[in-house]
């Protein structure tokens, strides 16, 4: 909202400074986001008159123009056409700072000598002074512009553009700005109550308005002028419409436009000889009834749509825009001036359907005022009477059924206190809300008043409103600061974070960087999967109205996201890239929000090594991911068995599922050839998931000490030669059986020459350590003669010579 | 055997003077002090000596026992010394060491716990909700009942799901808040959380716009909260972030789920105030809305607004880091390049 200055004095004494004042309103909540000075810049530029115009001797196209100052006469070249001898001019001397016309920068006039004749300054146009482009001829001033007098004093103004919250329409007004400047810097305000003649028959007689939803319509006035004269409005009142944003259009259309800006009541001028049978009707729209708007365009109304009937059809989309069939035109003659409130939630409903947003609609759609229509109608009706010649019909038409007493609320310097913390006396408090007009009266008991809150103000309905308006007006900044002292809650933790703390820590120590990836995909993304996992089946969950094909639909995996990333970042060639994100995936629940399933994915690149001198560092490979896997398990105490998967996603017979106590917690392995050409990664990749919520339910909470043995461990090499399809940890677990053995470490794995075909030779280092003692040659010798009998007879392994 | 003493010591260090290696050092040391040396027999045959004689030799024993340890380290350090600095063996100092692969976290997840971290300290427990909320905890327990004007601020996606006909009320939460309500249905007075958090707008990106991004929203009910409460926290919060000498700044604003309501702004950093592009020429940077939590939120949950008061806050996470180093597009964030996210 943009207000001017020069405006605001008409109805409060300003007097602070414009920047004070800015400070202050942004402060109480009305955040002043520019202010504008126009004329800052007009040092040297005055009124001027222009007396008489001459042929310039030596140039047909420039003439020579004289001008009164008042104190003096000035002779100028001048090349406009508009030259007109009796016009008010702004006049530049020698040294005023002006736009160039031409370069459109910052220039001094300068002494100029225009063809052999000394121009003594300069007649501006809009441009040179910096208020608009048109550069087409100079500016000509309305007549009561005082000769000799200062431009700025004249037409110089700060502009305010003002951000208005949505709970204050009122200060989408002039005046409502004016009672906050007048609040916020002691000052009182005055308004001029309208005053004009009626004459004719009463308006009750020539026109009727019935109102069908009086819930959707609490009020709805109107006056009738007629024998208007359409035409220019007045430069006072175009200058201020286009301080504030608005184009002039004609006198009525202004006089509309001006009284909302000055009131912050919208209001419609109907051409009372298109409206059918002199009459008006608030009624819900016909579903799918058809409307041609002010903008030319063919409107499809639904029954959430108010209009504006005549005897006949719908006028106007109410409190969002007029029809054609009704619009005020040159020859309008007799118009009816409507003033009313309609209900901010259908109006809002409204607009949001026909995607259609107004100077008026934005307004009502906040909740107006019922006590404001008919202070607006008549204002408007005095200007109307005032600019256009035209009669005022006798009378006003007031349809108000929805009458309110004013609001009253009850309360009490403890409410101040227990809200803001700071001690303020009833006396203090209602010498406060008294400067925003707000009406304090004792209700007997002690400490505690009843507020009668002014009518303009919608927004304040109870105890915590008024706590509100008095920190407005005290300053935020006077209110003390504190810690908290209150008791401390019930200690609450949230596990499910801390773990997920814990595995992004231990993804991090093995190197891999965390990504955060969109929870939006498409259906392509997840078919370039085409996961067959325990999710299948699950039919994502899509957007109402979605932003892109890209963002269409809640990711049921985090799989496209890694990978994504994964290939963006491809071009990196210096280092293996390991990425994992930690997020929710949305599966779809009958009659339910999704179900957020949090989950692990890590992708791993693994075909460009890191370069370094003294070699090449290892690829990465099934195993290299298998490592990390197992790290996390163990960070948690949790002991899972690796079975062969069948990802869909990943290659068969290089991926693994992760089960603890039966159960599938996750897979991991090399990302399937298909899928990698899908995703356009050109290395060999690997990929791990795993489900973050069962994994936490098998984290292993508290492990007890186990003390540390105080004998010395003996160290025990063999190399066995067993069948290649015997997989190694059936081997582990026979080994790890017996008591003594503390650590077994695989240590080397070959088949091939000197090895029989059908075999594998396994190196493995055994430690046999007790907690009771010291152990002997020969009890190692023992043991380990068990285990091997037992490796012979459950897999037929031979000891390797 | 004075006399040998001292001889056996002359002759050490003639003998030490002219090693010029670490093997011929330890011949040495196995001569002179081994166990089998003259050295040693003459201290184990201290003991068939009289007392006399025993004390004197022995002092001068030990005494030369410790000169020839002393000597012997001396001389090792310096043969060490000698071995490591010649120019055959010294090591290019200046060669990379061996790459260590470091992962890191997201600097959105740094920021998040790093905020979480100083709340936690003043007694506020974390607390998560659901991503995708019914419309009824996004606004209307929020005070914003259907068709309220404010709802417009929140450009919301909804999702493809009819209740009834004509009727979507599911969505990707606008702002963490809706947690606010879920935890105040469940828990009673006293409480204090803060909500780390995705939140969606139906929002067109560009450097200034994500149409994902997080929040950490804050909330404290109890008997006596007070707005000079929340001053306290939000301005201790302010100095363990932005550093101590930041002024903050509360001024009045307006949100529908608190009465009275506060934006928060620090000074700017990058004119200490003057004005510049950071701030906008205002001095200020706003850093989060605030207020006491409207009387019809908690209503709404079955908390007396006239026996408990409270406060709530919310912040965007991602600002925090733009802020700080001057982060000029807000889509580098998730498009994860990691020649961004290694730098954090
Ligand atoms: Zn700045």
């Amino acid at each position: 909202m943009k207000v001017s200055v020069k405006w605001l004095r008409d109805y409060v004494p300003i007097t602070e400074t414009t920047s004070e004042i800015a400070h202050k309103l942004t402060m109480a909540g009305l955040e002043v986001e520019d202010v504008e000075v126009i004329g800052g810049d007009w040092k040297n530029v005055f009124v001027g008159e222009i007396i008489a115009v001459n042929p310039h001797p030596n140039a047909d196209r420039l003439r020579l123009a004289t001008v009164n100052l008042g104190s003096k006469q000035v002779t100028v070249v001048c090349g406009a056409p508009n030259l007109i001898v009796g016009d008010k001019i702004a006049f530049a001397e020698v040294g005023a700072e002006l736009i160039d016309g031409h370069t459109g920068q910052k220039a001094q006039l300068k002494p100029a000598k225009i063809r052999g004749v000394i121009s003594e300054g300069m007649i501006c146009s809009e441009k040179e002074l910096g208020i608009s482009d048109n550069h087409e001829g100079i500016l000509v001033l309305p007549h009561d512009a005082l000769t000799g007098m200062l431009l700025a004093d004249y037409m110089g103004d700060t502009i305010f553009d003002i951000a208005v919250t949505s709970n204050r329409p009122d200060c989408m007004s002039v005046i409502g700005v004016a009672r906050e400047v007048a609040a916020q810097t002691n000052q009182h305000v005055s308004i001029q109550t309208p005053v004009y003649a009626e004459e004719g028959v009463a308006i009750q007689s020539l026109a009727s308005i019935a109102i069908k939803d009086p819930d959707l319509c609490p009020r709805y006035c109107a006056s009738l002028v007629t024998g208007v004269k359409i035409g220019p409005s007045p430069s006072w009142l175009q200058q201020r419409l286009l301080a504030s944003g608005m184009r002039p259009i004609n006198n009525v259309v202004d006089v509309t436009n001006y009284v909302m800006l000055e009131y912050g009541q919208p209001l419609h001028a109907f051409d009372f000889n298109k409206l059918q049978d002199h009459r008006i009707e608030v009624r819900r729209a016909q579903e799918g009834e058809l409307f041609k708007t002010l903008d030319d365009i063919d409107r499809k109304l639904t029954k959430d749509t108010l209009v504006i009937a005549d005897g006949k059809r719908a006028v106007a989309v109410a409190g969002i825009m007029g029809g054609q069939s009704t619009e005020v035109t040159d020859a309008t003659k007799d118009i009816l001036i409507e003033s009313a409130t309609f209900n901010a939630a259908i109006l809002h409903r409204g607009s949001v359907a026909l995607n259609l947003r107004t100077e008026a609609s934005l307004r009502f759609e906040k909740g107006l005022s019922r006590e404001l229509p008919l202070l607006a109608l008549k204002r408007a009706t005095e200007l109307m009477k005032e600019l256009t010649g035209c009669k005022v019909a006798k009378g006003i038409i007031d349809v108000y059924p929805g009458k309110e007493d004013p609001k009253q609320i009850v309360f009490s310097a403890w409410e101040v206190k227990r809200l803001l913390g700071i001690d303020l006396s009833v006396e203090e408090i209602i010498t406060i809300l008294t400067k925003l007009d707000f009406e304090c009266e004792s209700t007997g008991e002690a400490e505690e008043i009843r507020v009668t809150v002014p009518w303009w103000r919608t927004d304040v309905t109870c105890k915590a409103d008024l706590v509100e308006e008095t920190a407005r007006v005290i300053g935020y900044d006077s209110i003390p600061t504190t810690m908290l002292s209150s008791s401390l809650p019930e200690p609450q933790t949230l596990p499910m974070r801390s773990f997920r703390q814990k595995v992004q820590d231990v993804m991090v120590h093995c190197g891999f960087q965390e990504i955060i990836t969109y929870s939006l995909t498409s259906i392509e993304m997840l078919q370039k999967l085409s996961p067959k996992n325990e999710y299948e089946g699950s039919q994502p969950v899509r957007a109402a109205h979605p932003m892109s094909r890209e963002l269409e639909y809640l990711r049921t995996s985090l799989r496209p996201g890694a990978l994504t990333t994964l290939v963006r970042n491809q071009r990196y060639k210096e280092a293996a890239i390991q990425l994992f994100e930690i997020g929710s995936i949305f599966l779809h629940r009958e009659k339910d929000l999704p179900k957020e399933k949090e989950m692990l994915c890590a992708v791993l690149s693994s075909v460009q090594p890191k370069l370094f001198w003294q070699g090449t560092v290892e690829l990465v490979d099934f195993y290299t991911v298998k490592g990390v896997v197992e790290t996390l398990l163990s960070q948690f105490g949790i002991e899972a068995a690796f079975n062969p998967g069948d990802d869909e996603s990943l290659l068969a017979g290089k991926n693994a599922v992760v089960v603890v106590d039966g159960d599938p917690v996750g897979v991991f392995g090399e990302i399937h050839p298909r899928v990698a050409r899908a995703f356009d990664i050109n290395d060999t990749a690997f990929l791990i998931e795993l489900d973050l919520e069962k994994l936490f339910s098998y984290v292993v909470d508290i492990k007890s000490y186990k003390p540390i043995s105080r004998y010395p461990s003996m160290i025990r090499d063999i190399a066995i030669l067993v069948d290649v399809a015997v997989p190694y940890e059936r081997i582990r677990k026979v080994i790890t059986a017996s008591s003594l053995v503390n650590q077994v470490v695989l240590f080397d794995l070959y088949s091939g020459e000197q090895v029989p075909q059908g075999k594998k030779s396994l190196a493995i280092r055994i430690i046999y350590q007790s907690s009771e003692h010291t152990l002997t040659d020969i009890e190692v010798d023992d043991v380990q003669k068990e285990i091997l009998d037992a490796l012979s007879h459950e897999f037929n392994v031979t000891l390797r010579s | 055997m004075l006399d040998k003493i001292e001889w056996l010591a002359s002759q050490a260090f003639d003998d030490l003077h002219k090693i010029a290696n670490l093997k011929e050092l330890e011949d040495w040391r196995v001569r002179y002090l081994g166990r089998k040396s003259d050295f040693s027999q003459i201290l184990r045959s201290l003991a068939t000596l009289s007392p006399d004689e025993r004390r004197v030799v022995g002092a001068k024993a030990n005494d030369l026992k410790i000169k020839l340890e002393e000597s012997l380290t001396q001389k090792k350090s310096s043969l060490e010394d000698m071995v490591f600095s010649s120019a055959i063996d010294a090591l290019d100092v200046t060669l990379p060491g061996k790459p260590v692969t470091l992962g890191r976290l997201h600097p959105v997840t740094q920021t998040l716990n790093e905020i979480c971290d100083i709340f936690i300290g003043m007694g506020f427990q974390v607390a998560e909700g659901p991503q995708v909320e019914w419309e009824y905890y996004n606004f209307e327990a929020l005070n914003m009942p259907a068709d309220h004007a404010a709802r417009d601020s929140f450009a919301t996606l909804w999702m493809d799901y009819e209740s009834e006909p004509g009727h979507k009320p599911m969505l990707l939460r606008t702002h963490t808040s809706p947690v606010q309500v879920r935890v105040m249905e469940r828990t009673r007075p006293p409480i204090r959380i803060i909500v780390p958090g995705r939140v969606y707008r139906y929002e067109a990106t560009d450097a200034t716009h994500e149409w994902m991004f997080n929040q950490i929203e804050g909330l404290a009910i109890d008997t006596n909260i007070t707005m000079a409460d929340l001053k306290g926290t939000l301005f201790e919060f302010a100095r363990c972030i932005f550093g101590k000498d930041r002024k903050v700044r509360f001024r009045c604003d307006y949100f529908p789920f608190v009465e009275p309501g506060v934006d928060v702004s620090i000074d700017c950093f990058m004119c200490a105030g003057a004005g510049c592009r950071l701030c906008g020429n205002t001095g200020w940077i706003e850093i989060m809305g605030a207020g006491m939590v409207h009387p019809n939120v908690l209503k709404r949950v079955g908390i007396d607004p006239d026996v408990y008061s409270g406060f709530a806050f919310g912040m965007g996470v991602e600002r925090i880091p733009i802020l700080r180093y001057g982060i000029d597009d807000i889509r580098l964030f998730f498009s994860n390049d990691l020649k961004f996210l290694q730098q954090f």
